[in-house]
């Protein structure tokens, strides 16, 4: 279980000790008619882990996220979380047993304000039933103060000051994108999945981005990271899986990734070199 | 277009007021509230000039408003909050009526105030039967089910004995009062009488002659279903908030804006979806109870056209889709206008399509839109004054 008191003060200890797998993925195959969208693909995440999944366009990076998630079943392969196989479950059981997510495409509810987003988020784990909302009984009361407390945390911790009240659709492209994260972090997950949560930003930006992610992983979250930006996936993650037409083509760490020459060769031309 | 003003007139108030109401200190609420509610539920009795309709009675009329108004907060629930779009919402209310006049004195005699629950119950497990396959389709599908359905409701009656056929129920007993039961034609019952205003011009008079017996059901005074309905309604109302104000109501709108995120997030929107229309259905079920009791106690499948199904979706459009208080405006004005226009007879559906026309031109999001059209309209007008200086912001909702 992550960590989940709302503490103000960043919790440098690590959170939770490595080792223990969290996410595995079993020869994991997807098929689009006669397109496949991941095609054999295995590779496991483990506790306090941030794990990056890369890849060119098209490679199946957000594909792997959806059937992950539950919005598309494999085709053959299985997907275990925590010990538990994902196949036909509910996407609103998976995000219960501690997966969230954010989306390439922002998917916020554009009209609510940051603070419901991210109420919406901690809600999962309410037990309180529609009477006790109707009737404003003590359970209903104390769920709620919890979450509002902590959902004005989250907001604060990924950067949304004073503006707590806004409505989703009237923040900036860069808060709506920290929205997702804190909204995805009220679910209080196990493995933090984002998909491409950079885009758009410029260095400042990813730098307090990484930061972030370091923050979050320091709070016992393991984070599954797409990003196309080099610099940062090589900057904040442990390990990295490469994906190429729904292959995986390596797995490694940082160096070994960046000195691969299939990697290199399925990114020639198209992404910059960024040794550093 | 007298009217229309004075429609503005109300609208700017509200949301100044709003506003005021939130800040102020809680002695100078409570005796706000309190003087409203006395002056809404003694506004049959005060027949204020130009409101009050002069070819109809105005508590049958009031009433009617109600109902319309219960009925809105209904399908605002439905509509607005979940953003399930439900054509047929006059099959709930004829189940609601009917289920009340089988039990009443068709098959059974029960007493009205057994019947309501069970009416609430039976709609409220209708509309799980009717939503359970239904919601699990998306968007259009659920229009055409539903618009299916109440037409469906209506034939069924039509055509079965048990429940009238066409002929319909009549003498649909009224609900038991407080006090002395009333023996017609001049006794009317009740622990004591209210007098009523008359108005010459525009100064009051007692009228001694008619008064309203606190508190007898009759066909002859409207004014206490009024009042009954009226405590429904608020009763309601204050259900609906608290509701909408906690984890139930967050859902709903994370399921309108966007299904698949909310479920990724971990609402279960079809469990959601559910409630709403089973909420809705309950609320219907409960008004059109309401209506096979009120004074006529005659129901017959002509009642429940599906024009009214119609009517229905028009009072949460008119109000504003998602905000109860435009829903409840919505649901007034939708009761109200026919019958004030009743002086130009053939020409009263022409004069309200009329008004609904403009209000569609005036005010699209409806007459009160909730706070995220509201907040989402200045936003994009600042935007709009910030890139072109001042840019006619009309424009973008032609
Ligand atoms: N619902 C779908 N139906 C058919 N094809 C799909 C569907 N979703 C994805 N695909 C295809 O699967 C392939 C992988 O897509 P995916 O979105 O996973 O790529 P990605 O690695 O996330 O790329 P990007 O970096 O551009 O986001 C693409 O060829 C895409 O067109
Ligand atoms: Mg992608």
């Amino acid at each position: 279980m992550p960590d989940t008191t709302p503490d103000t003060t960043p919790d440098t200890t690590l959170g939770a000790k490595k080792g223990r797998t969290v996410l595995r993925l079993t020869n994991a195959t997807l098929r689009f008619g006669g397109l496949t969208a991941l095609n054999d693909v295995s590779f496991e995440i483990n506790e306090g882990e941030i794990f990056g999944l890369i890849g060119p366009n098209g490679a199946g990076k957000t594909t792997c996220f959806n059937a992950m998630t539950g919005v598309y079943a494999l085709t053959s392969g299985t997907i275990e979380f925590e010990g538990n196989d994902l196949a036909g479950r509910k996407r609103h059981k998976i995000t219960k047993l501690g997966m969230a997510r954010t989306f390439q495409n922002i998917r916020l509810f554009k009209s609510m304000t940051a603070l419901e987003n991210v109420m919406v988020g901690a809600d999962v784990h309410s037990k309180v039933s529609f009477f006790e909302a109707l009737f404003r009984l003590p359970r209903h009361r104390t769920t709620e103060a919890e979450a509002l407390e902590r959902a004005r945390e989250l907001l604060n911790l990924v950067g949304i000051e004073g503006r707590h009240d806004e409505l989703a659709a009237n923040l900036s492209y860069g808060d709506q994108r920290r929205l997702e994260i804190a909204r995805a972090m009220a679910t209080k997950p196990t493995l933090l999945c984002l998909d491409e949560p950079a885009a758009g930003f410029n260095p400042a930006e990813k730098q307090r981005l990484m930061d972030l992610i370091r923050k979050l992983r320091d709070r016992g979250v393991t984070v599954l990271l797409i990003e196309h930006d080099m610099r940062l996936v090589m900057g904040v993650t442990d390990r990295i899986v490469v994906l190429e037409f729904g292959r995986k083509i390596a797995e490694g760490t940082p160096a070994e990734i960046r000195d691969n020459p299939a990697v290199i060769a399925a990114y020639l031309g198209v992404e910059e070199e960024d040794a550093s | 277009m007298a009217k229309d003003s004075s429609e503005t007139k109300v609208k700017k108030d509200r949301r100044g007021f709003g506003e005021k109401y939130a800040a102020a200190p809680t002695p100078v609420k409570v005796v706000a509230v309190t003087l409203l509610l006395v002056l809404v539920y003694a506004l049959p009795l005060l027949r204020p000039p130009i409101l009050t309709t002069n070819s109809i009675d105005f508590g049958t009329v009031m009433f009617r408003v109600i109902a319309f108004a219960l009925v809105a907060l209904g399908l605002n629930i439905v509509i607005g909050y979940a953003g399930l779009l439900d054509l047929g919402y006059v099959g709930f209310y004829a189940i609601g009526a009917y289920t009340t006049a089988v039990l009443t004195v068709y098959h059974y005699s029960w007493p009205f105030f057994l019947a309501l629950p069970a009416a609430i119950v039976v709609t409220m497990i209708s509309g799980v039967l009717l939503g359970a396959p239904t919601l699990r389709v998306r968007g259009d599908y659920l229009a055409i089910v539903t618009l299916g359905f109440g037409e469906i409701i209506r034939i069924t009656v039509q055509n079965v004995e048990w429940v009238g056929a066409s002929a319909g129920i009549k003498d649909i007993p009224h609900p038991t009062g407080i006090g002395a039961k009333p023996n017609p034609p001049f006794d009317q019952g009740g622990l004591f009488q209210v007098p009523r205003l008359q108005w010459d011009g525009f100064v009051p008079i007692v009228d001694l002659e008619h008064k309203t017996s606190f508190l007898a059901f009759g066909s002859r005074d409207a004014v206490p279903y009024y009042w009954l309905i009226l405590t429904f309604l608020l009763l309601i109302l204050i259900g609906d908030r608290m509701i909408k104000a906690s984890r139930v109501g967050r859902a709903w709108e994370a399921t309108r804006e966007d299904e698949d995120a909310a479920e990724l997030m971990g609402v279960p929107t079809f469990k959601y979806k559910l409630m709403a229309f089973a909420l809705g259905a309950a609320i219907g079920g409960m008004s059109g109870s309401f209506y096979a009791s009120s004074q006529a106690g005659y129901i017959n499948p002509q009642s429940f056209p599906l024009l009214l199904s119609m009517l229905f979706v028009a009072t949460v459009v008119v109000g504003g889709s998602g905000n109860r208080w435009g829903a409840i405006a919505g649901g007034a004005l939708v009761a109200y206008l026919p019958e004030r226009f009743r002086d130009f007879a053939d020409y009263r559906l022409l004069a309200f399509g009329l008004a609904l026309t403009v209000l569609a031109v005036w005010r699209p999001e409806g007459l009160f839109p909730p706070r995220r059209t509201r907040r989402a309209k200045a936003a994009e007008a600042e935007i709009d004054a910030l890139e072109e200086g001042t840019e006619n912001e009309e424009v973008t909702h032609a």
